[in-house]
């Protein structure tokens, strides 16, 4: 068969002698070029710039932040309202050009209410995350670590507590504690940092036996250096994608405990409380749950965008 | 496999150990005795309701005697609700909540498996972007939102449904539409991307090698598969659900143990918070112990955990 | 030898962000009955392609079969819809794969994947099928097989496994085999056992063999003829002897030399092909292996050789074959 090949050879009529001079390495046509090589962290952050939703979604947060914290100042600075400002002739206003968002049933303006609003619920979303990450890098960090007999306790133990639901424990404690900015946060803390400690736990436990970890400790590294200086920051990115996407969840939760009376009180109000406020009359005036509702809904939709985006970037792998 | 189950049983009753413990005496560790804020009772009287709730005892005796009453189904009497037993209010309010939730589980698991093999199905198409954005914002869009919205928009403006109450099958549309947007949108993700780990699974190659029919090769093959992480989130979605239902239920006025719970919590009846707090933790620990037996079951795999070894 | 499968001038490529991934350039070879053909390169060479569009089981797109034939018992399986590929597909063709812990549906007993062939192709009763079932299983060298029938993958080690893969590719007695590195994943030890198993199966059942693999270990225990492939193309083609005896070609000659032998001389050092090759998005105008190519001169980078033969079965293509070569070299 392969006879009929052979017809095929191509001998072209201008071939020279020289043509068939040995040339050296240096004449060779090069190999492929190698693509400049970039740290993981710029070539996430490149994976990052090019997903436009990720992107969109980070800028609508960037926005709710600064509104967060402006907002209230700019009605005050314009109109002069604050906070518990209330004008019982003007109650249950439509949106208008001197209350933007309306006013409540008690005539106070709803704008800088719900971005006070937002500004609690971020500040409690936030600070949920931040104690989460603590106790979570932590635990999950000595469990990864030390493995064997510790993380088989540590583990059960946090596994018996993953197991009760999380939102009763925290109905329970509120109850208990009276709610108050401070106390909503620990009760959302109680059971949250649990997930946060397993993934520290699972990357920490895939680290550990890589090369750079054992040569480190073959020069005689102590475990708290390993821990902090070559495990943690290597298990970064898993971090910070768990922390994006708690910071709603706990935004959720506290939004949910605002309907049992559980949530922030009353004069100051989260975005859940003011919801659950204006859902008694909310048929009649639309525009009081309207805007709170749209903001945590933004607001929750760019975390969970944002978190989504991060993780691709960091692991390109999971990408589908 | 028996291991593996009573594995699974053994720690959920610890945990559930832990819960009524926790109940127990967290509501004891409140300042202040519960009728302190009733208006001046008689000592006479306040002799009589100690010695009723029994709390003229110590306190590791009622703990005890609390546990026991528990074992046997008995969730004590209601503080503001006069001669309400509150396993009564249990019974009586649970079959609206269960209606509600078993409804909402069934709708979750068919439409997010359906969005979401549709959108591996169709990788990068109109119907895989679509679903994908509906789930993001059944995700982010707290459940709350979504039934204020769809009561606003259906009952009030449109006139398609009632705004209000639990009697008869048109009364279910919009709390289960409300409660399953999460559960949808999660479960659609879910199978979405271990459907398309399944489509490009090696065994799909061998399974079109051997010439099987598309079909065939999708319902033996890939669906079966692919499914299998949606039985490890039954557990959390009942979860999900079950909390929900709790806001829910006060939005659509539906009378359920979720609305009796709000009402607990609102005048401080500390036995029917307690209660339905151990009642619902009961239920959810129940709801992921199926789970994981039901995964055991479905995924040969994990029978090897169970201590039959190879 | 009458051939059963004949590839003409095959093209195949990917569609790929920033081009066309050119990944067969021009395939020519066939296999006759009862024939063991070996495919031999480095990875993306092509050479699973190849295998895979004969299955017609790469996906289109982002696969395009660009030109050719593929003459499976005188019919162009290019031609062929998909309902006429699934009647082929398992029946005349078995295919085994690389990696027997993947290839295997984990939640499905390992009997029911050997009966879903039979039942598909022979229209056998669940009954019969799974005696027919069985009956592979023990052909196939699996002890205790009415057992392992109800078992589930998991429960079977690599090496078993891939009998499994074997029993099932051969259930309906299929003319052609393709395994597609049946044995890189597996231990060495256990390679053998599994090369054993398939030359048994040929010689029980007559079936023809396509092998693919990197490794001419596997090639010198069980082939007949050799196809070397690189970047995309058939670079040399000879019968098994005639490749390890005497190689033609510098990157076959570049293969052998890095391969361990048992006659090799105490001291004597492998030596590894340098560099990697080329990007198919652009393939190179001349020799594919010109880059890489110790004896490579200056027409190698301009033009690709054409074949050079030696013998009926004996084919390499490179310039170094030209007669113009050693004029070029004196000069």
């Amino acid at each position: 068969m392969e006879a009929n090949q052979s017809s095929g050879i191509s001998t072209p009529a201008d071939l020279k002698p020289d043509d068939f001079r040995k040339i050296g390495t240096d004449e060779k046509q090069a190999e492929i070029i190698q693509r400049e090589s970039i740290s993981s962290w710029r070539d996430a952050w490149q994976r990052l710039c090019t997903n436009k939703m990720a992107i969109t979604a980070l800028i609508v947060l960037l926005f709710i932040v600064i509104a967060a914290i402006v907002g209230p100042y700019i009605a005050k600075w314009v109109f002069n309202y604050n906070y518990y400002t209330n004008d019982l002739l003007n109650t249950n206003q439509r949106p208008s050009a001197e209350h933007w968002f309306g006013t409540d049933d008690l005539g106070r303006d709803m704008f800088v209410r719900t971005w006070m609003g937002a500004r609690i619920s971020l500040i409690v979303g936030l600070a949920a995350a931040m104690i989460d990450l603590f106790i979570g890098v932590i635990y999950g960090g000595v469990m990864g670590y030390f493995g064997g007999r510790v993380d088989s306790i540590m583990n059960k133990f946090s596994e018996i507590l993953y197991a009760i639901p999380y939102l009763l424990v925290t109905i329970l404690l509120l109850v208990v504690m009276e709610p108050s900015l401070p106390t909503i946060i620990i009760a959302l803390t109680i059971t949250g940092w649990i997930n946060m400690s397993w993934i520290v736990r699972g990357e920490i436990m895939q680290l550990k036996n890589r090369e750079f970890v054992l040569a480190s400790r073959s020069m005689g590294a102590g475990s708290g250096r390993l821990l902090f200086r070559h495990l943690l920051p290597n298990a970064v990115g898993p971090i910070i994608v768990t922390v994006t996407l708690s910071v709603p969840n706990a935004i959720f939760a506290e939004a949910f405990l605002s309907f049992l009376g559980l949530g922030v009180q009353a004069p100051v109000a989260s975005l859940g409380s003011m919801i659950n406020d204006a859902l008694t009359g909310w048929l009649y005036y639309p525009w009081r749950m309207l805007f709170p509702a749209i903001v945590i809904s933004l607001t929750m939709l760019a975390f969970n965008i944002f978190g989504d985006g991060l993780r691709d970037a960091l692991d390109p792998k999971l990408k589908k | 496999m028996a291991r593996y189950i009573a594995n699974k049983l053994f720690y959920t009753l610890i945990s559930l150990f832990i819960l009524i413990s926790a109940t127990f005496f967290l509501m004891k560790a409140i300042p202040g005795d519960p009728f302190m804020s009733e208006k001046k009772v008689p000592p006479a009287i306040q002799e009589r309701l100690y010695e009723q709730y029994g709390l003229n005892k110590p306190v590791y005796e009622q703990y005890f005697k609390y546990l026991g009453d528990i074992a046997q189904g008995d969730f004590g009497i209601s503080m503001k609700k006069i001669n309400q037993n509150v396993t009564d209010i249990i019974k009586d309010t649970f079959g609206a909540s269960l209606k509600l939730g078993l409804v909402s589980i069934v709708v979750s698991v068919i439409v997010g498996v359906a969005l979401g093999l549709l959108a591996a199905l169709y990788h990068r198409k109109l119907i895989d972007n679509v679903a994908m954005v509906l789930a993001v914002l059944g995700i982010a869009v707290p459940s709350f939102v979504v039934a204020s919205l769809l009561q606003f928009v259906f009952s009030s403006k449109l006139h398609w449904f009632p705004t209000m109450g639990f009697k008869g099958p048109m009364y279910y549309f919009l709390p289960v539409a409300a409660l399953s947007a999460q559960p949808i949108a999660f479960i659609a993700r879910l199978t979405r991307s271990s459907m398309l780990e399944v489509l490009h699974a090696d065994y799909i190659k061998t399974a079109k090698a051997k010439g099987l029919r598309w079909y065939a090769i999708l319902f033996r093959h890939v669906i079966r598969n692919g499914i299998l992480p949606v039985v490890t989130y039954l557990g959390p979605m009942t979860a999900n659900i079950v909390t929900g239902s709790v806001v829910i239920e006060q939005i659509f006025g539906i009378g359920g143990i979720g609305k009796q719970f709000v009402q607990a919590i609102t005048v401080r009846d500390y036995p029917v918070i307690m209660g339905i707090t151990i009642f619902y933790g009961a239920l959810l620990m129940i709801a992921r112990l199926v789970t994981d037996i039901a995964y055991g079951f479905v995924d040969p795999r994990i029978k090897l955990t169970g201590g039959k070894g190879d | 030898m009458e051939p059963i499968l004949q590839i003409k001038d095959l093209h195949v490529s990917f569609q790929v962000k920033g081009g066309e991934v050119k990944a067969v350039r021009g395939m020519n070879f066939e296999v006759g009955k009862g024939e063991t053909v070996a495919i031999v390169g480095e990875s993306g060479s092509g050479k699973s392609v190849t295998a895979q569009t004969i299955m017609r089981l790469i996906p289109s797109p982002p696969s395009l079969i660009k030109q050719g034939e593929i003459l499976f018992q005188g019919q162009d399986l290019l031609k062929k819809n998909n309902k006429q590929m699934e009647a082929i597909r398992g029946k005349d063709i078995g295919m085994i794969f690389q990696d027997p812990m993947t290839s295997l549906n984990p939640t499905i007993k390992v009997g029911k994947q050997i009966t879903e062939v039979l039942i598909k192709h022979q229209k056998l009763s669940a009954g019969e099928a799974k005696n027919r079932a069985i009956e592979m299983l023990k052909m196939v060298g699996i002890k205790n097989a009415e057992a392992r029938f109800n078992q589930y993958p998991h429960e079977f080690s690599g090496g078993m496994r891939q009998r499994v893969m074997i029993a099932i590719a051969l259930a309906c007695r299929p003319s052609l085999l393709i395994a597609d590195e049946p044995t890189t994943a597996l231990d060495v030890t256990i390679q053998a056992q599994i090369m054993d198993v398939m030359k048994e199966m040929q010689q029980r059942l007559g079936t023809s063999i396509i092998l693919i693999t990197h490794d001419l270990g596997v090639v010198a225990g069980m082939c007949d003829r050799v196809i070397v492939m690189y970047a995309g193309e058939v670079v040399e083609t000879g019968t098994k002897w005639e490749i390890f005896k005497n190689p033609q070609h510098p990157y076959t000659k570049g293969l052998l030399r890095s391969m361990p032998r048992l006659d090799q001389k105490k001291g004597e050092p492998l030596i590894p092909i340098i560099g990697t090759p080329p990007d198919l998005i652009k393939p190179p105008l001349g020799c594919p292996f010109a880059a890489r190519c110790d004896q490579a001169m200056k027409i190698c980078e301009r033009i690709d050789p054409g074949a050079t033969v030696f013998s009926d079965t004996h084919m390499a293509r490179c310039w170094d074959l030209h007669p113009m070569a050693k004029e070029g070299q004196s000069s």
